[in-house]
């Protein structure tokens, strides 16, 4: 009977000219719980003291953070004392490959990361290589998946760090972390990873992964924008990035954001809680969209690991088309989704994440992410399902490669007699 | 604000003049799907004006509107006409475009007056 009612409703709503909204782009921003936003509430308004203060309204502040910190920490399995909040997760990961890199300088001046990396990890490293600091870029295999066996020939005596994230946001590969930190481990290196897309999606524990460092971000696991943190294993030595007052033990000054960090502990505390049941669900939705969109579409190819894959990622490139005509017409039907193609991207590069996987440049222009949150159902799939295929087919009767596919049975890549092989294997 | 004009969008979603000439008197190409935009124009010559235009583009929103717009624009106009229409001319018909769009999907100006070009030739030729 309750079936019965939802669909006579969606009947109505359709009917009515009401458009669902099915937000399908969580690796960018996940919506905040509203358990989360009611527990930031007090913070604006009533609790509004500075932590550092000596009075009581500001040990009300100082309070909350630390129970916030706690959250966190038993989250991943770390103590309180090794949490250490920032403003981002991009700051976290600032502060990991900075930090380090000028506190053992002395020990040496190389540090390794992988190619898919993000641009924080990235930029940072770079940032590094122009102070004096040699970096490996270590590629990954056609699903993202870096080879322990690279870092293990690459790391050397003057190898300070090692950076490899947890999961992929992009194509949702998650890294086989505690096998390369042991490794990296035995070379007496430290260890960081990004977990931003992992942490309370799936089991993340710093000492089952073993690492020195983890960074975790709020607004990605239904908490608020504006703070993140980094665990610093106790006994680890950085520097900080951010230098002012007694903030964060030192480590990281400026006045906290008290009400974000309550929504992230809050957040924190949830996903611990229902961590689990939501995984399944999502893992759920997300092999209906990966079993039943190439049942609809023919041509489409799926990016990142099939197995070793986030519960909430979809990534397809769908051929003959291009990224950005796919994600203007879903957004149309109020489906949000992203794109790794060049055009969507303000930089016009195409996604640094397809190209260290090798995608074939002229299939990941068409590239669609879809991630998914807890907030998503069968109903959200059922819509992307009938909404998605035609829009597709539109755009490929638009498309001279599509059609030049059809009348001959080749790709094109630059006009009339330059047929290609693409690198897909059907 | 939307990324796109009001324009952009409307001929994004209703592009004019889509599909091939099977005996087109000239055909233009340019781009290719690696950079991300591919554009084919077809025209069809009567009396030198441009009896009718059309087009398959691999590309962006702008890409798309970008082709629709010319060849709503090129239509009707006698070669030499067409040859004025420039890439700026149908981004200013277009009410804008953002800056980012304007040098890798404003081509469609280009490729119709390649098409115009191979028509000329295939002309040359015959004679």
């Amino acid at each position: 009977m309750p079936l019965i009612c939802i669909d006579f409703l969606d009947f109505i709503i359709y009917n009515l000219g009401y458009m669902k909204q099915v937000y399908l782009d969580n690796h960018s921003n996940t919506p905040i719980d509203e358990r989360v936003y009611n527990e930031m509430l007090p913070y604006f308004l009533e609790f509004y003291g500075n932590a550092q203060s000596m009075h009581s309204i500001g040990a009300k502040s100082k309070d909350a953070i630390e129970n916030a910190r706690t959250q966190v920490a038993n989250l991943i399995g770390a103590k309180a004392d090794e949490i250490y909040f920032t403003s981002c997760a991009s700051e976290s990961n600032n502060l990991a490959i900075k930090g380090i890199a000028q506190s053992y300088n002395q020990k040496g001046k190389h540090i390794i990361v992988s190619s898919v990396e993000h641009f924080s990890v990235l930029y940072s490293a770079k940032r590094l290589s122009q102070n004096g600091f040699e970096v490996t870029y270590l590629p990954v295999d056609k699903y993202g998946l870096v080879s322990p066996d690279d870092i293990q020939n690459a790391i050397r005596n003057d190898t300070i760090l090692v950076s490899i994230q947890h999961a992929n946001p992009e194509i949702g590969t998650i890294q086989p972390i505690s096998e390369i930190s042991k490794i990296v481990h035995k070379k007496g290196v430290l260890f960081h990873t990004d977990a931003v897309c992992t942490t309370g999606h799936i089991p993340v524990n710093v000492n089952d992964l073993g690492v020195d460092m983890l960074t975790i971000s709020s607004s990605l696991m239904y908490g608020p924008k504006g703070t993140a943190a980094l665990y610093i294993k106790k006994g680890v030595k950085i520097i900080p990035q951010i230098d002012g007052g007694i903030q964060e033990n030192g480590r990281r000054a400026g006045t906290e954001n008290v009400p974000c960090i309550v929504g992230f502990g809050k957040a924190c505390e949830i996903a611990k809680i229902e961590m689990s049941e939501n995984y399944k669900k999502l893992l759920n939705l997300r092999n209906r969209l990966i079993a039943e969109l190439p049942k609809k579409i023919e041509h489409l190819y799926l990016n990142g690991h099939p197995e070793l894959r986030l519960p909430n990622n979809v990534n397809f490139s769908v051929e003959f088309i291009e990224g950005e005509g796919m994600l203007l017409f879903l957004d149309q039907k109020n489906i949000s989704v992203t794109s790794g193609s060049a055009c969507t991207s303000k930089s016009l590069k195409m996604s640094h994440i397809l190209s260290a996987i090798k995608t074939d440049t002229a299939i990941a222009q068409g590239s669609v992410l879809m991630t998914l949150s807890k907030y998503n159902d069968d109903n959200d799939i059922d819509y992307v399902l009938a909404e998605f295929p035609p829009i597709v087919q539109r755009l490929r009767e638009l498309s001279p490669l599509y059609s030049y596919f059809i009348k001959t049975g080749k790709r094109q890549i630059a006009g009339p007699g330059t047929d290609y092989e693409h690198t897909y294997e059907h | 604000m939307p990324f796109y004009s009001e324009k952009v969008m409307e001929h994004f979603q209703n592009p004019r003049n889509v599909g091939e000439i099977k005996d087109a008197d000239g055909i233009g190409e340019i781009g290719n799907p690696v950079c991300g935009d591919m554009m084919t124009f077809y025209i069809k010559v009567k009396d030198n004006i441009l009896e009718d235009v059309k087009f398959k583009t691999f590309g962006c929103g702008a890409a798309i509107a970008v082709s629709s717009m010319v060849s709503e624009m090129g239509k009707g106009k006698t070669l030499d006409e067409a040859l004025k229409i420039t890439n700026a001319s149908v981004a200013q018909e277009l009410g804008g475009l953002p800056p980012n769009k304007m040098h890798c999907s404003n081509l469609g100006a280009d490729a119709l007056h390649k098409a115009i070009e191979n028509y000329k030739k295939k002309q040359g030729g015959t004679k």
